[in-house]
């Protein structure tokens, strides 16, 4: 066991599964020289130039060539230089690869994965810097996974790779190099739909994904310290499918609820949770679900002032805390 | 007739390959229309028909090894699928949205043709979509080592998006065995070419790509095979993708929704009936001799038995279970 960055880990499942199974092919802009992150740095070498595919600068393209190789017995992984990027492929992603299936009543099937870096706080500005994952969670027939610590990276990342269906797996650019963190050298994977408890608690339920998690994690141990407050950090790790039943479980216990995303707030993620907790544990409730995410502007802008200002942060986070525990 | 004889270019078809293929064309031509005619009826809310494609979807599709080869059809294609083996009662399960329909069990409209054991991929609406999907299989093809040829299928309005233009630039760049088909019949629904673009021959845009394109009078069916079954030599052979463009016209509206009146003169239309690559293929094959009166009759029997079978076939076959709709939304494990 090593201690592994987020992008390490990233490259890690990829330089494994293609060692494993030879369908599995890498592509995108810029993948032979290791990407602008480095993600696939080293895959040239390793596996050549028929494995790790430089493309022509076109997203649409990028992701239909993907689904017509994963007709013909190829796995493509298809690499979206920056989430910002992906919308001229949205007609790909979720007319053709979402649909495929269903509309020929299952006898098609599109085993692609598309991975793209997404989030803010990074000095992105507007366009390095957006959170996606709603757009495409409301699309039947496609995962999405949000991550942002080396671990979970690697294991869902394996998941998303040898899943039957096309998967969207959302990297946190800001937790890339974020931490080190022990990852296992032996094969292994995280099932995709299964969230995590990051934090016990009893107080309140916190429902997080992305570096939210990271700030959320904060903001509990800070209200800890401060006053005692207990909060259950709950990580998504995939908005679609979402973990309702230990979402709805933690409620349950605690009786509050406080959503955290980055996104914007308006049909946001977080406004599903919600919705589902307030249908589903309204009987358990003992304060109103309580949303935190950035403000409807478009995220982000490049100022760090700026930035800081519209991105939820710890301290955000705390105080939306204190206030629902109080209420 | 002696000159005519030896001047048709049969490209080395059979007597029975050239009877086949006008079978194929005839059938396509019949299907198309008896659909028009049970939407008319009420049996049906929409049709999109092929006729007048004929040549340029069977002499295409004839170059092909069905089953071996891929096709992404657009829908205006059902004499391309018919000629990769779609049979009569495939088009009209989908048309009636029966539950054992193979296109989609009644889930998309109709036209839009699949069969995954002759490798005709599900089709979408979104127009040109299934333009780098052709290029992805043959990229596939070419990865695994496999002489399968990929072929993507659109009108003249499908050159237009960016899908057809990313496209055919990756076809270049990854110099796949891909084959792009531009049935050209000069209007997208009722827009006309000169408003579509500024080319007269859009396959001269193949070029920017670094692949050759040709234009063939598309209501040629020999023509039109004798430019496919190079376009797929060339591919199998590693050279590469072609993009082949068919001038063609469709005969009628562009579905049971619309009314071409309104922006084409019927003097037009019938200039073109005129063209009717059927009626110019019946004469080819009668002035070559491998068609005669009784033959014809046959075929025009043949024909309209298999329409009615088709017809009548799914009138008693199952509808989906309603609750059924809920499945297929992912592979079920």
């Amino acid at each position: 066991m090593a201690e592994k960055t987020m992008i390490e880990a990233v490259r890690d499942a990829m330089y494994e599964e293609m060692k494993r199974d030879d369908r599995i092919i890498v592509m995108g802009e810029d993948v032979g020289e290791g990407g602008v992150f480095r993600a696939t740095e080293g895959l040239l070498k390793e596996f050549g130039p028929e494995r790790c595919m430089d493309t022509p600068l076109a997203e649409a393209a990028i992701v239909g060539v993907a689904i017509g190789a994963s007709l013909n017995g190829i796995l493509p992984i298809a690499e979206i230089q920056f989430a910002d990027f992906i919308h001229p492929a949205f007609d790909q992603i979720v007319s053709e690869a979402a649909r495929l299936h269903y509309r020929s009543n299952g006898t098609w099937s599109c085993p692609i994965t598309i991975r793209t870096p997404y989030g803010a706080g990074v000095h992105g500005g507007p366009y390095h810097s957006q959170s996606i994952e709603a757009f495409y969670a409301h699309v039947p027939g496609l995962k999405v996974i949000c991550v942002a610590t080396p671990y979970e990276a690697k294991g869902l990342l394996k998941s998303a790779i040898r899943d039957p269906n096309p998967v969207l797996f959302l990297e946190h650019k800001k937790a890339y190099r974020l931490m080190r963190q022990e990852v296992p050298d032996e094969d292994y994977t995280i099932p995709i739909g299964v969230a995590e408890v990051k934090r016990e608690g009893t107080d309140l339920t916190l429902v997080t994904y992305g570096m939210m998690t990271h700030h959320s994690l904060k903001a509990a141990e800070a209200v800890q310290q401060e006053g005692g407050l207990s909060v259950e950090v709950i990580d998504l790790r995939s908005v679609s499918p979402w973990d309702k039943e230990r979402v709805l479980e933690s409620v349950k216990k605690t009786g509050k609820a406080l959503i955290v995303y980055e996104d914007n707030i308006t049909g946001g993620f977080g406004a599903e949770v919600a919705a589902t907790i307030a249908q589903d544990a309204f009987e358990y409730l003992d304060g109103p679900v309580t949303r935190v995410a950035s403000p409807d502007v478009p995220i982000s802008p490049y100022s760090g002032v700026l930035e800081e200002y519209i991105l939820p942060n710890p301290e955000k986070i705390a105080a939306a805390i204190k206030k629902l525990a109080a209420y | 007739m002696a000159v005519a004889k030896q001047a048709l270019d049969t490209a080395g078809l059979s007597e029975q390959q050239l009877r086949e293929m006008h079978y194929k064309m005839a059938l396509g031509r019949s299907l198309s229309a008896r659909q028009r005619v049970l939407q008319r009826m009420g049996k049906g809310p929409i049709t999109y028909s092929g006729e007048g494609h004929e040549a340029a979807q069977v002499g295409t599709a004839y170059a092909l090894r069905p089953g071996h080869d891929w096709v992404f059809p657009y829908y205006r294609d059902i004499a391309v699928a018919l000629t990769l083996g779609l049979t009569p009662r495939d088009v009209l399960m989908s048309f009636f949205a029966r539950r054992d329909d193979v296109n989609s069990g009644g889930r998309n409209m109709p036209s839009h043709f699949s069969h995954p054991q002759l490798r005709i991929v599900s089709e979408g609406a979104p127009v040109a979509t299934q333009c780098p999907h052709a290029v992805g299989c043959a990229l596939a093809a070419k990865l695994r080592g496999l002489d399968e040829v990929s072929v993507a299928y659109f009108g003249d309005g499908g050159t237009s998006p960016g899908d057809t233009h990313e496209a055919m630039n990756f076809a270049g760049v990854l110099k796949v065995p891909v084959i792009f088909v531009c049935e050209f019949n000069s209007y997208a629904i009722s827009v006309p070419w000169r408003k579509q673009a500024a080319v007269e021959n859009v396959a001269v845009r193949a070029q920017g790509y670094g692949f050759p394109g040709l234009t063939v009078d598309g209501n040629d069916v020999l023509a039109v095979y004798r430019a496919m079954k190079e376009a797929v030599e060339r591919a199998r052979a590693g050279a590469g993708a072609t993009f082949l463009e068919a001038k063609t016209y469709r005969l009628v509206p562009h579905s049971s929704d619309d009314d071409d009146r309104r922006y084409r003169t019927r003097e037009e239309v019938e200039d073109w009936s005129q063209r009717d690559p059927i009626g110019r293929f019946t004469r080819q094959l009668k002035e070559l001799g491998v068609l005669d009166e009784v033959r014809e009759k046959e075929t025009a029997a043949r024909v309209e038995a298999e329409v009615d079978d088709a017809t009548n076939y799914p009138e008693a076959a199952a509808q989906p279970e309603a609750a059924s709709a809920l499945r297929h939304v992912f592979v079920e494990a």
